[in-house]
């Protein structure tokens, strides 16, 4: 068979397959797509379901690392433990409120960020590198960062600056725990809202800009009738993977907060962290991701069904 | 050799010693200070003991903790020697993950090990991990401000005078604050000091029942007291400084008192970054209806997992890290205040010490009178000063500390905080079968 | 376009000042690196005398080359592995679609949802059962994993914006589905392969929560690294800087490098 050479990942007797059905037209569609997409649709499945069995199994079970001798069915008792906590709902709500605030400050200001940068300015390019620059960092040395030398209340860049200007050092991760995770994880996700904006912004036809501008249309006018519907594939792709990693934010609360004051912060991951590496209650944390996947799924529905729409044209 | 962690190693490795090749030991550690300077000695020993090299897992805390546990406790065998804790030791011991070290050698000299650390390191009358450092808690404050106010402080302090000291000597313009302690939530942080002033204001974590006692009367003094200290006499930020971060303040003389463990006092006295070397006070934690339970007792230890495959290398590394002839090896390449303190008579009897360390008698004493199986006024099912020696209270100190931190920040009051610590902990030992 | 000069002034003057804001944190931590433990929780200054000592001090204490070959390894390894899988798979989504390829799709990306530390226990059972605990290749195969989803979303979108009609020419000349892969289809969206990478180099760089917990000592990466310096006892900002920029320098300037590319590369996909 010409073509298929040793280190190809697609096994040749699948190439062989589609090669002699080709003729077959549609249905073969099927069949090859079956073929093709199977390594990784199968792997993925077994991620999934490999653990996910595993999951489902241990949440009906007794089973605490700390107790060996403990073990045994324990019905729905997992299930019931946790979601009698009223720590799970306030967790429900910390989720939320941090994916939608992060998500809002991403989204406005990549948009402002992407148009601005847009602009031909002196040193565009430098300027672009360094404000993308915190996407590349990992989390933990953000948070590291943020907490330690940025919002300390005693030697922290922003005390001292509220110090300059007479006014009294706000303490952060105490006072305004959220916000200040927000802040931080924000930082984190602007550059990459950005760099997707911006990518977006400079596919935009200068004609059709000039054009506007020609029948009288003003800069804000042009932003808004013609920026931003270009902008609006970009935005779900950015509202998209954003959601993703956000839904399952972990490494910032751990390093700052530890998921207070109280349980200011914590969030779903946090709150299953809880429940398996301090409790090391297998069961009860195998229950909290069985309802964090049911979650993840209605999310999935309905919000990435949305964004999936205007993916489509 | 970790592929072969399936084989059946518990009797196999007993004499894995016997082979000539070098065997490499994992050490998980912490990255407190005195575990550095283990892990920067790392060559004498490999020179004294040439068929043994380390391989260090140097973590932080928390991480280490969790690290550690899911280990031992899936059999994992990832670590040879693990550093845990008085509180670890017991309960791990009971469930068989510990190599129990009976037959210690003669030069190990296992009768120098301080009494009260070593039967905190025992289950049933045998060792199961070595003291690498150990502690209590005390007082420390600036004789300079001190004197300047014309106050004595006597050697034995109550909560009530350490209030109205640190209302004398609060001076924030001046970023000096009257007293430090411990905010940061966790059953380690905010919740060892919190626990010390539950005890001496006469309370307990658990009745005799086990049902938990945080709405309690003692819970309710201890705590607001605390809060109303902290918040009007503490720097700004106290709820998320630890450890290591009031350490960092005082050192800088941000604090005039800073109650904590008695292994700052080394770090204090010592080390090139502390500005107050030379105006140093100390006296005993402060006490408040009954000295007891007012002092903690800690010790960090090395351990062998059960899991190990190098039990034999692993023994040979922790009776050398805990020993007497480790500690002067310390003291001479380091100074002697940088010595593993509250862990051997002897490191008390040696003359270089007791010259470098001017407190070393008070520790010495403190750890002496800690007693873990007797810290509350009424009786307890527990054993632990600041903690309780069950399963659960890791999960349970840390989100009752996250509780005392939300009061502390005044996002609850100190009553809703206990109100919600304790629904949180009766769920939690009702669960694990203490309750009916 | 006429804008006047001095609005183009205050455009760049506005433009700069953002990104040294955002950039800030990390100029910071970097200078911090290079200053004594007193002089890094100081009242904040640019004027110091820079000395090398938490360098000293860090280098001592962990040997940095070893984490981070282990970062390098497992983040290119893994992207690569992904890449190959990836690539047949998000081919048939776009040329070949079925009714179910959308729910495919999404069900991939709604994997990524579940926090990881619910099947931590899961994973770990199964990797000490099989000897992947604390290895390059058992850390390769769940950065793969973990990164698939995104990969071949990202994938399909590049692909699926591809010209039909070249595809088709190519087929007409008799190529082999092997042949049309190499040849037109990699070729032409190359740029975006190349940011699907890119994206996955960095998100495996920066993972830590697997990096942690499945390993101890032989394979792991500068997360780990970064978790032996956080936290300690006494002063540590400095050597905190000092080991947080010798962690994030290698993808700092990685990204820097191929940030044109990863433009370049999107523009062909998904935010066209």
């Amino acid at each position: 068979m010409p073509g298929s050479c040793p280190g190809s990942p697609l096994p040749t007797i699948a190439v062989n397959l589609m090669n002699k059905t080709r003729a077959y037209g549609r249905t073969v569609g099927g069949l090859r797509s079956l073929s093709l997409q199977a390594p990784a649709v199968t792997l993925l499945l077994l991620w999934m379901l490999v653990p996910l069995g595993m999951t489902l199994w241990f949440s009906f079970q007794r089973y605490n690392l700390l107790m060996p001798g403990m073990t045994g069915f324990a019905g729905l008792e997992n299930y019931e433990y946790l979601l009698t906590d009223p720590a799970l709902w306030s967790a429900m709500g910390v989720t939320l409120l941090l994916v939608g605030w992060v998500l809002f400050i991403t989204v406005v200001g990549g948009t402002l960020l992407a148009v601005l940068f847009q602009q031909d300015f002196l040193g565009r390019g430098v300027a672009r590198v360094l404000a993308i620059s915190p996407f590349f960092v990992m989390p933990t040395v953000s948070a590291l960062v943020w907490k330690n030398m940025m919002m300390h209340p005693a030697n922290g860049v922003l005390a001292w600056l509220a110090n300059l200007f007479g006014l009294p050092a706000v303490d952060w991760f105490s006072s305004l725990p959220l916000t200040s995770i927000v802040i931080i994880v924000a930082w984190q996700w602007l550059p990459f809202a950005l760099l997707i904006l911006l990518t977006a912004i400079q596919s935009l036809d200068d004609d059709q800009v000039e054009a506007a501008r020609m029948d009288g249309a003003g800069p804000i006018a042009v932003f808004f009738f013609i920026t931003l519907p270009h902008l609006k594939r970009a935005i779900s792709v950015v509202i998209m993977i954003e959601m993703i990693f956000l839904l399952t934010i972990f490494a910032e609360i751990f390093v700052t907060t530890s998921g207070g004051p109280g349980l200011a912060t914590t969030n779903l991951a946090y709150l299953i962290y809880i429940q398996a590496l301090l409790d090391f209650d297998v069961g009860t944390a195998s229950a909290g991701g069985v309802i964090a996947i049911i979650l993840a799924n209605i999310v999935a529905i309905f919000l990435v069904r949305l964004v999936a729409k205007n993916l489509e044209s | 050799m970790r592929l072969h962690h399936t084989l059946p190693v518990v009797g196999a490795m007993t004499f894995a010693s016997l082979s000539a090749s070098a065997e490499t030991i994992t050490v998980a550690t912490v990255n407190n200070n005195d575990m550095v300077i283990m892990q920067s000695l790392t060559d004498a020993f490999e020179k004294a003991h040439p068929d043994i090299t380390l391989d260090w897992v140097v973590l932080e805390e928390n991480v280490l903790r969790q690290r550690m546990t899911t280990d031992i406790a899936t059999n994992g065998g990832q670590f040879d020697v693990m550093t845990i804790g008085t509180y670890e030791v017991p309960i791990w011991a009971e469930r068989d993950w510990l190599v129990p070290l009976n037959d210690l050698p003669e030069e190990y000299q296992v009768d120098d090990l301080l009494t009260s650390v070593r039967d905190g390191l025992s289950q049933d009358g045998t060792l199961h991990a070595l003291p690498f450092y150990g502690e209590s808690s005390m007082m420390y404050y600036r004789k300079d401000l001190f004197e300047q106010a014309g106050i004595e402080v006597p050697k034995q302090p109550t909560w009530e005078e350490v209030r109205d000291w640190a209302g004398q000597l609060h001076r924030p313009g001046e970023e000096t604050y009257g007293i430090c302690l411990r905010g940061k939530p966790g059953w380690g942080e905010n919740m060892a000091l919190v626990s010390t002033m539950v005890n001496t204001f006469g309370g307990r974590w658990f009745d005799m029942e086990w049902n938990p006692q945080l709405d309690s009367k003692a819970w309710q003094e201890a705590v607001s007291f605390y809060v109303d200290l902290l918040n009007e006499y503490g720097p700004p930020g106290a709820s998320s400084n630890g450890f290591n971060e009031n350490l960092a303040l005082f050192s800088r003389g941000n604090c005039a008192m800073w109650v904590d463990a008695t292994s700052a006092a080394g770090k204090l006295y010592g080390a090139d970054e502390s500005q107050v070397a030379d105006k140093l006070g100390f006296a005993s934690a402060p006490i408040a209806e009954t000295p007891k339970g007012s002092h903690w007792l800690w010790s960090w230890a090395l351990a062998i997992p059960a899991s190990s495959d190098s039990k034999a290398a692993a023994k040979e590394f922790i009776t050398w890290a805990t020993s007497q002839e480790y500690v002067e090896l310390v003291g001479e390449q380091k100074g002697w205040t940088s010595v593993p303190p509250g862990t051997r008579e002897s490191t008390y009897a040696n003359e270089n010490y007791q010259q470098a360390a001017p407190f070393a008698d008070f520790v010495l004493e403190a750890m002496k009178s800690a007693d873990p199986t007797d810290s509350t006024l009424e009786p307890s099912p527990y054993t632990g000063v600041q903690f309780v020696g069950i399963p659960e209270f890791q999960s349970i100190g840390t989100q009752v500390g996250q509780m005392v931190a939300a009061a502390l920040t005044g996002e609850r009051t100190v009553e809703q905080a206990l109100q919600a610590a304790q629904r949180s902990t009766e769920r939690t030992v009702q669960r694990a079968g203490y309750l009916d | 376009m006429t804008t006047p000069r001095y609005k183009r002034f205050l455009l760049a003057v506005l433009a700069w000042a953002i990104a040294l804001i955002i950039f800030f944190p990390i100029l910071w931590m970097a200078l911090t690196g290079f200053k004594t433990e007193a002089a890094a929780i100081a009242d904040p200054s640019f004027v110091f005398s820079p000395t090398l000592e938490s360098y000293v001090a860090v280098h001592a204490r962990a040997d940095y080359l070893k984490f981070a070959l282990n970062s390098v390894v497992v983040a290119f390894g893994s992207t690569l592995l992904a890449l190959l899988i990836a690539i047949p798979s998000a081919y048939s989504m776009a040329f070949l679609p079925t009714p179910r390829t959308k729910g495919t799709l999404l069900w991939m990306l709604s994997t990524k949802m579940l926090p990881p530390v619910g099947v931590l226990m899961p994973i770990y059972l199964l990797f000490r059962d099989t000897g992947l605990l604390d290895t390059l290749t058992g850390l390769i195969i769940v950065y793969t994993l973990m990164n698939l989803p995104i990969v071949v979303w990202m994938l399909y979108t590049f692909f699926k914006d591809l010209p039909r009609d070249i595809l088709e020419a190519g087929r007409m000349d008799g190529a082999s589905t092997l042949q049309e892969v190499r040849h037109l289809l990699l070729p032409l969206t190359l740029p975006g392969i190349a940011s699907t990478g890119l994206l996955a180099v960095i998100l495996s760089w920066n993972e830590s929560f697997w990096s942690l917990n499945l390993t101890s000592s032989d394979a792991a990466p500068l997360t780990a690294y970064i978790a032996s310096f956080s936290s300690p006892e006494g002063l540590f900002w400095a050597k905190l800087s000092a080991a947080s920029t010798m962690a994030i320098a290698p993808i700092l300037v990685f990204g820097w490098l191929t940030q044109k590319q990863m433009v370049r590369g999107l523009t062909f996909g998904a935010v066209k």
